[in-house]
């Protein structure tokens, strides 16, 4: 028999898409649902208000609006929205401390209150959450990293993400062993000294074995450069005393814990967790930085040693992880591309340069590999599709056929190896093994030069594959022979242009009239958002044209090509930069659905969006809006369509 | 006299229940503990039907209180075939269902002397007046509230039959698990609030306010 709880049942419901509670297993969650205060909050009213001691609840927004205030005199300055399946109130709760922000709605709103003590079982009893929730009060004491994202923006999913792909959050911390210590009756300047000969940020104070304080650089900026504790005093004078100790296998997530709780910046670990026990070692906030694994160069050095393909599909695996980790940080977009891009590049010439080593004799000409379409645009964050294409010197006619086979044979190789290292074959075979992609420079311009003139919707398909190449490998002469040569066709047919511009329109834009999403109509991904072809490709596809219509040479990404477009017209610098900033945002949220989803992050299932993502996608909408008006009129689009 | 020796012969649940009124209530709204419930039933005819179930959940200071809350499901002699359809509870079911009598002192301890409140209150008020009636008990002693009363005290609302549906459209408020006891009660809980802070947006509401004009004529 069961006892029923349609109220509690009906909450639990709601919560459960939601973080940190998705975490949790039903049966908890339920518990927790069933003591759930439900709270309606008229328009214009204060849930609680800034330097208020705390309430014995926290705050999840089931419907309606609530804004974080900061007041700062007599201005009140916003400083954080809160929408459905949001959390407030965490930070005060956890620290025990008040309110440093004042929360009031923004239209009236249904709240779930939740008391300490619930969260403290949260805490207790679930890694993922824990580590949910503590992302939510860090990112609310440090407010890191760019502001349209402000740790929220489609961010909430992702960090539970972590614990799921292994990124070291359950890993045991390695921490330092032999800790630079000394006793309590050295001067303060006698510490810094062993700090600077011993190049450490900061120095125990150990007594018998036992930690008994810690000296940080921060210590001697914050006392001792202001002049307000003489350099000659005993550190006792100016150790943090007693100090935080863990035990020894401690993990991440929880050192990381308890360093928000404490605000500190160093662990001691000792033999049994305790301040009375021996000292074994101390682990600061910078080794956990390092932890996270954030650094590429490492990884570009490693790669660049790599001798065989087994390596190389290792280092790929490697980059996934950190573009994980890069995601997961909010680091700027621009440069995770930057990054990722690098990689992918030297991974290709890796794979290239083995390859030439395995044909029998060395290639008969020169020859250019070219990365097309997303990796050319250096976009290519999630692995997807390899496109890529071969051009070699001219070489006589009867030597034509051979030459060509030569380069197949070779492409083949390379393909087969960027497969195996985990980029999938192209399905519409745009690679250089496909005979019709592995030309002489000669034959290659007549193709563009075709494709130029005789503009049918496949041959304007090539080209945005096509026009989007860069070079990987070989001779950068033939490359830029290649491209003055598509701008001189393009100079004797501008008609050319119009052509393009209508293929950029034939994705309309991605919201009806009724300001719906447009999603797929059948198929596989009934009723899922297109983010690829409905927001990213008119985009991608609007830079494209007018950087051709400039003759702007040799910059194939989307984002430098409107940092391009801004400096020729600057009069459209605000519609560029709008457009450059909803790429931005889409490529990282389409990064971190492929992520999340272990997919190319293509398909966005409505159903699974908040109210506030879907605001927040339609934000983005508005440049392509207006970029496609701009397309439309400068290209006098409406007379062809 | 004749109360003392009835009072002499009545279940202990009911003295204290009867007990609980002899404190003077808090007459702030903001202190007072409401009840918001429902009934599902076998039918609409008080004097054969049977209660089905009951949901109910505490609203204090804005709070809808779910840990506070109520659902009780009871074992039935009677039986009614048509309105399976819309309460969906079947004579033998999976739920756990107590016997009517044990439902009733659950509710009465559950809901003591706070201020009741229902969408057209004056249908289960009366069923479950029935129900107590059969137990040889009195009448409810709680202060009531319908909302469907309390919408017309808003401005410019014509006097007429306000649904439950109706006004969950009007106010907002996702219809989930209509027809559930439990699910009508949090329903109407989150209409009540809603149209408590409707009317303190027009004017100053104070205790009183909410007993005046209540004219019990429910869904009858």
């Amino acid at each position: 028999m069961i006892m029923k709880n349609t109220i509690a049942e009906r909450i639990y419901d709601f919560l459960k898409n939601f973080p940190p509670f998705d975490a949790l297993k039903k049966e908890q969650l339920l518990k927790i649902a069933a003591q759930v205060k439900v709270i309606y909050v008229e328009n214009e009213s204060f849930i609680f208000k800034q330097e208020e001691k705390p309430n014995a609840n926290f705050y999840v927004v089931k419907e309606g609006a609530i804004g974080l205030f900061r007041s700062v005199e007599k201005d009140n300055i916003l400083v954080d929205k809160c929408d459905e399946g949001d959390i407030f109130g965490l930070r005060a709760l956890i620290q025990n401390d008040i309110y440093a922000l004042s929360a009031k709605t923004k239209e009236e709103s249904i709240l779930y209150a939740i008391s300490v003590e619930l969260l403290h079982e949260i805490i207790e009893t679930n890694e993922r959450a824990k580590k949910f929730l503590i992302a939510c009060y860090s990112t609310n004491i440090k407010s890191p990293y760019a502001k349209n994202s402000k740790g929220q923006l489609f961010a909430n999913e992702d960090v539970l993400q972590l614990n799921k792909s292994n990124i070291n959050d359950i890993q045991t911390v390695n921490f330092h062993k032999n800790p630079v210590s000394c006793t309590k009756n050295i001067s303060i300047k006698e510490a810094a000294q062993i700090m600077c000969s011993k190049r450490v940020g900061s120095i125990l104070i150990v007594e018998k074995n036992k930690p008994i304080g810690i000296i940080t650089d921060k210590d001697l900026r914050v006392k001792i450069a202001t002049g307000k504790i003489s350099i000659n005093d005993k550190i006792t004078k100016i150790m943090s005393s007693p100090v935080i100790t863990s035990q020894e296998g401690i993990s991440v997530a929880e050192a990381q814990i308890a360093m928000l709780k404490h605000k500190i910046t160093h662990l001691c670990i000792t033999k049994d967790g305790t301040p009375n026990s021996n000292l074994i070692g101390i682990l600061s906030e910078h080794d956990i930085v390092v932890l996270h694994g954030n650094n590429p160069s490492v990884l570009v050095k490693e790669l660049k040693r790599a001798t065989n393909v087994n390596s190389l599909r290792y280092i790929k695996e490697k980059a996934n992880n950190l573009l994980k980790g890069y995601i997961e940080q909010d680091i700027p977009i621009s440069f995770i591309l930057k990054i990722i891009s690098e990689i992918n590049d030297v991974l290709a010439v890796k794979a290239i340069g083995f390859s030439v080593d395995e044909m029998p004799f060395k290639p008969p000409v020169k020859f250019t590999w070219l990365a097309l379409g997303s990796q050319g645009r250096h976009e290519q964050l999630l692995v997807t599709d390899q496109d890529n294409a071969l051009i070699f010197e001219n070489v006589s006619k009867e030597n034509y056929k051979s030459t060509q086979l030569y380069f197949i044979k070779l492409a083949k190789k390379i393909t087969k190896k960027l497969h195996f290292i985990g980029y999938d074959y192209c399905p519409a075979k745009m690679m250089a093994s496909n005979p019709n992609w592995c030309q002489s420079i000669s034959v290659w311009k007549n193709q563009f030069n075709k494709w130029i003139t005789t503009p049918t919707d496949e041959a304007i398909m090539m080209c945005t594959i096509f026009f989007d190449y860069s070079l990987i490998y070989g001779d950068k002469t033939l490359v830029d022979s290649l491209s003055d040569n598509i701008f001189k066709s393009i100079g004797g047919f501008e008609v050319f242009l119009n052509f393009l511009g209508k293929n950029a329109l034939k994705n309309p834009p991605p919201l009806s009239f009724f300001r719906q999403f447009l999603v797929e109509q059948d198929g596989k991904h009934k009723d899922q958002f297109d983010l690829k072809s409905r927001a990213l490709m008119p985009l991608i596809d609007a830079a494209r044209l007018i950087a051709l219509s400039h003759h702007i040479k040799n910059v194939s990404g989307t984002i430098s090509r409107y940092e391009k477009l801004i400096e020729l017209e600057p009069k459209n610098k605000d519609l560029y930069q709008s457009c450059i900033d909803s790429f931005k945002i889409l490529i990282r949220y389409r990064t971190k659905q492929g992520l999340k989803n272990g997919n190319s992050g293509r398909f966005v299932n409505l159903a699974y969006l908040s109210k506030s993502e879907k605001l927040k996608l339609k934000g983005c909408f508005k440049p392509i809006n207006a970029i496609q008006e701009l397309l439309n009129i400068r290209y006098n689009l409406s007379q062809m369509m | 006299m004749i109360s003392f020796l009835k009072r002499n012969n009545k279940p202990d649940f009911w003295i204290k229940y009867l007990d609980k009124f002899k404190p003077k209530s808090p007459n702030k709204i903001s202190k007072t503990r409401f009840v918001v419930f429902d009934t599902e039933t076998t039918g609409l005819e008080p004097a054969t039907d049977r209660i089905l179930s009951i949901g109910a959940i505490a609203v204090k200071n804005n709070n809808i209180l779910v840990a506070d809350s109520f659902e009780i499901y009871i074992k039935q002699e009677k039986f009614n075939r048509d309105t399976v359809k819309i309460h969906g509870i079947l004579k033998q079911g999976h739920l756990k269902k107590t016997t009517e009598i044990e439902a009733l002192e659950m509710f009465l301890n559950f809901i003591g002397n706070s201020v009741l409140v229902a969408h057209h209150i004056g249908f289960d008020l009366k069923m479950i007046n029935t129900a107590l009636k059969r137990m040889n008990l009195g009448r409810l002693k709680n202060k009531t509230i319908d909302t469907g009363v309390l919408y017309k005290k808003l401005n410019d609302k014509e006097n007429k039959h306000f649904s439950l549906d109706v006004l969950c459209d009007a106010f907002k408020i996702p219809k989930h698990d209509r027809h559930t006891a439990a699910g009508d009660a949090y329903l109407t809980a989150q209409l009540f609030l809603k149209i408590l802070s409707k009317i303190k947006q027009e004017r100053t509401l104070h205790y009183s306010d909410l007993f005046r004009n209540s004219e019990n004529k429910g869904l009858l």
